[in-house]
């Protein structure tokens, strides 16, 4: 038993970190670490510079333009674009749909999308959920009937990340109405500029603009933009969903948020003295590193494990309950370091995605920047990406037998 | 022992209600915060008219002779629909320490216009690096030949943005004095921001500011204990608000998942979503009977045991606010967090509960520390 990297590792490590050092630029740097979501311009520029040494997607297979690491090896560059504060990729192209393309589309596809993502020349978002089908995915009602050479697809999806943002979505459709709810369902992937597609911004509690409505009002969709086959998108979705759930753990995003957090503790103070020396607040802080500790060891014995280890669905399920309620409880511990700085609201002036009037900015320090919003944000995080109580509920059947 | 309100204040917790269902819609709130103040002074006039302003002080403090009950009544209800007006900051927190501190005539020439609705008043206190401890003020006050010149800034003001009046503390010689400093000084610059849960608050940087020592409110370098009781009765009202927002949003839930559908039935038929809503309730209930302790902690005449109750109430309080709000977001999914659905904000009011006035952690050392002595 041994937690230490090999050398050849921690040189690989040593190497990733030097070259996101030197090739970060500074401004996109120093928005990263303010917390609110990353700009499109800023997620393109540096997915070019990833993109250009061949590192935008390192988990894909490398014949679609990925890498042959370990798992544990693009494990550690995560970590190190975490501790840097690089913008978070797309990733509904690189986690979900790209995947999904690579794994059960056809070449014609496969040539066609999947340098686009790489390259970030195409955002994409994830049409699945619909107002009456969160949890409940199979009873999406979103229709799709052929027609020629093309399908004509109603309905309406809703909390869809990015989709002000995005040109391609990939949807769940419902294309056999007489089937069980699993077995009508079809992978297709619609570009968001067809005639009858229109998104509606929902702006959520952190004050910013992340989810959308989109309504499809007969929208042609070409036939050559179904992955796979006809009825079986619930299959890809259920592989793609694995996915969401094993990345979910974010224990890199939530390592650097604690760095920022101890750094805080360090200049913040109460009673005389740093928060980091308050015997309170350093307990509480210290028993969340040692949570956090234990879920880092538990995401590198899911990396340790083959892909068809039936205690990976499992694990997948603890990463996502786990992981999510810590992304939540590090940013709640943030704002409560910063005391009333953390109770005042910062208009997210790098973005463009505020609401109608922006709020006047706080006379506060540059570090109090955003963790309210990161704080209000991650309420969602135990309910996207399949709600933790369908996970408890996972867990409780699947591996339990219950 | 008798924890059953009289007729009165039964009364006046109907109205209350009626009014806030009537004119306090959620969609009327988002359009009063967007609005250039932050809130409706139309609805300021309507709380004076109805005696709202006064309602919490004796008939000698120009009120109609109710108090911590009476205003813990209202807050209730306010914190149902989160309200934004600045009633915590004018009519409790700023008429509290007039009524602690100022002279028959000060009393007079403050609470008479504060309870009429004809002036605002803020209790300008708080600073940044203050954190709870009401005794680290750091703006000063210097005597002069013609009176007082103040220096300094304070921060996250409630109700500092629309007051006409504000009540400045200051280290002066003696200690911590309280200065009356009317909005429009000069010297004073005061800038508006917006809290985590809808009010307006602000920070007042004030450069050689000049007062008459009339203007000062209490003994030089005595003020301290009258803005701490007035700081206790801004915890115990704030707390009032959170067991209003949480059993707002207990309620809300509980409907929510009787009608919401998944898996082909209501959500409210899972055992799970169950227990957990049974411990949403007893939080509430625990935190709805911890606030009648807290209002009794206010007239106890030991300083520190006063403080101690009212410590103990906020962080019981105001943390089961934010665990029940927060589970009220989960258990509502998605729309849980947007911005035009209100179960969210009630998880915002408490989350600026739990922050304001000292954190958690202070207020655990502060009972911890009265309790250690009371076993000495």
């Amino acid at each position: 038993m041994n937690f230490d990297l090999d050398p050849a590792d921690a040189a690989f490590q040593a190497e990733m970190r030097a070259f996101i050092r030197q090739a970060l630029p500074a401004d996109i740097a120093r928005r990263g670490r303010q917390g609110f979501h990353a700009t499109h311009d800023d997620v393109q520029a540096w997915m070019r510079i990833l993109n250009a040494r061949g590192l935008a997607a390192v988990h894909w297979p490398r014949q679609h333009g990925g890498t042959d690491w370990s798992p544990l090896r693009r494990h550690l560059f995560q970590v190190e674009l975490r501790a840097a504060g690089t913008p978070v990729p797309d990733q509904a192209a690189l986690e979900l749909v790209g995947p999904v393309i690579y794994t059960f589309g056809d070449e014609v596809q496969k040539a066609r999308y999947l340098p686009a993502i790489l390259n970030a020349d195409t955002f994409w978002c994830q049409g699945f959920s619909e107002p009456n089908s969160g949890s409940d995915l199979a009873s999406l009602k979103t229709r799709a009937v052929r027609d020629g050479d093309h399908y004509v697809v109603n309905g309406q999806k809703t909390w869809t990340s990015e989709a002000h943002k995005a040109d391609m979505m990939f949807a769940l459709v419902r294309t056999d109405g007489e089937a069980r709810p699993q077995a009508g369902i079809s992978f297709l992937l619609i570009d968001m500029k067809s005639p009858g597609v229109s998104v509606r911004p929902i702006y959520t509690i952190n004050e910013g603009l992340s989810v959308n409505e989109v309504f499809l009002d007969n929208v042609r969709v070409p036939a050559e933009n179904l992955v796979g086959e006809e009825n079986r998108g619930w299959g890809y979705a259920k592989f793609l969903l694995t996915n969401e759930r094993t990345m979910s753990a974010e224990t890199p995003h939530t390592a650097f948020d604690l760095e920022q957090v101890k750094q805080i503790a360090a200049v913040e103070r109460r009673g005389g003295r740093p928060l980091i020396e308050d015997p309170l607040f350093a307990a509480r802080l210290a028993r969340f590193e040692i949570e956090l500790r234990a879920l880092e060891a538990a995401v590198l014995r899911v990396l340790h494990m083959g892909e068809n280890d039936p205690a990976l669905n499992a694990t997948a399920s603890v990463l996502k309950l786990r992981g999510s309620e810590l992304r939540q409880r590090i940013a709640d511990l943030a704002v409560e370091a910063l005391g009333d700085h953390g109770l005042a609201v910062f208009p997210d002036v790098e973005g463009q995605d505020n609401m109608d009037v922006l709020a006047p900015v706080p006379p506060a320090p540059d570090y109090a920047a955003g963790w309210l919003s990161r704080a209000m944000f991650r309420r969602a995080t135990t309910i996207y990406g399949g709600a933790n109580e369908i996970q408890r509920t996972i867990i409780a059947k699947s591996v339990l037998g219950l | 022992m008798d924890f059953s309100p009289t007729q009165e204040q039964a009364a006046l917790k109907e109205s209350a209600r009626r009014l806030c269902e009537r004119d306090y819609g959620f969609e009327q709130r988002r359009h009063r915060i967007r609005g250039a103040e932050g809130f409706s002074r139309d609805l300021w006039k309507t709380f004076a008219d109805l005696g709202w302003l006064g309602a919490g002080l004796s008939e000698d403090d120009f009120g109609y002779g109710g108090g911590p009950v009476e205003t813990a009544l209202l807050q209730e209800e306010f914190g149902r629909v989160l309200l934004v007006e600045p009633y915590l900051s004018c009519a409790i927190i700023a008429a509290r320490a007039v009524v602690a501190l100022g002279d028959p005539a000060q009393k007079e020439a403050l609470l008479a216009p504060l309870v009429a609705g004809e002036k605002l008043i803020a209790l300008a206190h708080n600073e940044a690096a203050m954190r709870g401890d009401d005794a680290a003020v750091r703006t000063e006050a210097r005597l002069t030949a013609d009176g007082w010149r103040l220096e300094g800034r304070k921060a996250f003001v409630l109700g500092g943005s629309s007051a006409d009046i504000l009540l400045v503390s200051a280290r002066t010689p003696g200690g911590v004095s309280l200065f009356e400093v009317p909005a429009d000084a000069a010297g004073l610059e005061v800038v508006a921001y917006h809290a985590v849960d809808g009010r307006r608050v602000a920070d007042l940087m004030l450069t050689d500011v000049a007062v008459d020592d009339a203007a000062r409110i209490g003994p030089e370098g005595g003020a301290l204990p009258g803005i701490e009781l007035a700081v206790d009765h801004g915890v115990i009202a704030l707390m009032a608000e959170c067991v209003g927002a949480m059993d707002a949003a207990l309620w809300l839930t509980r409907d929510y998942l009787t009608t919401r559908k998944q898996f082909g039935v209501t959500l409210n038929t899972f055992q799970a979503l169950q227990h957990r809503m049974a411990d949403m309730l007893v939080e509430t209930e625990l935190a709805r009977s911890m606030l009648l302790r807290g209002i009794a902690a206010l007239s106890d005449p030991d300083p520190r045991a006063r403080r101690a109750g009212v410590s103990a109430a906020k962080v019981q309080i105001a943390e089961a606010a934010v665990k029940v709000t927060g589970e009220a977001i989960q258990m509502h999914g998605g729309i849980g967090v947007t911005e035009e659905y209100v179960v969210g904000h009630f998880y915002k009011r408490a989350v600026l509960a739990r922050g304001l006035f000292g954190s958690i952690d202070l207020h655990l050392e502060r009972f911890a520390a009265w309790s250690r002595k009371a076993v000495a």
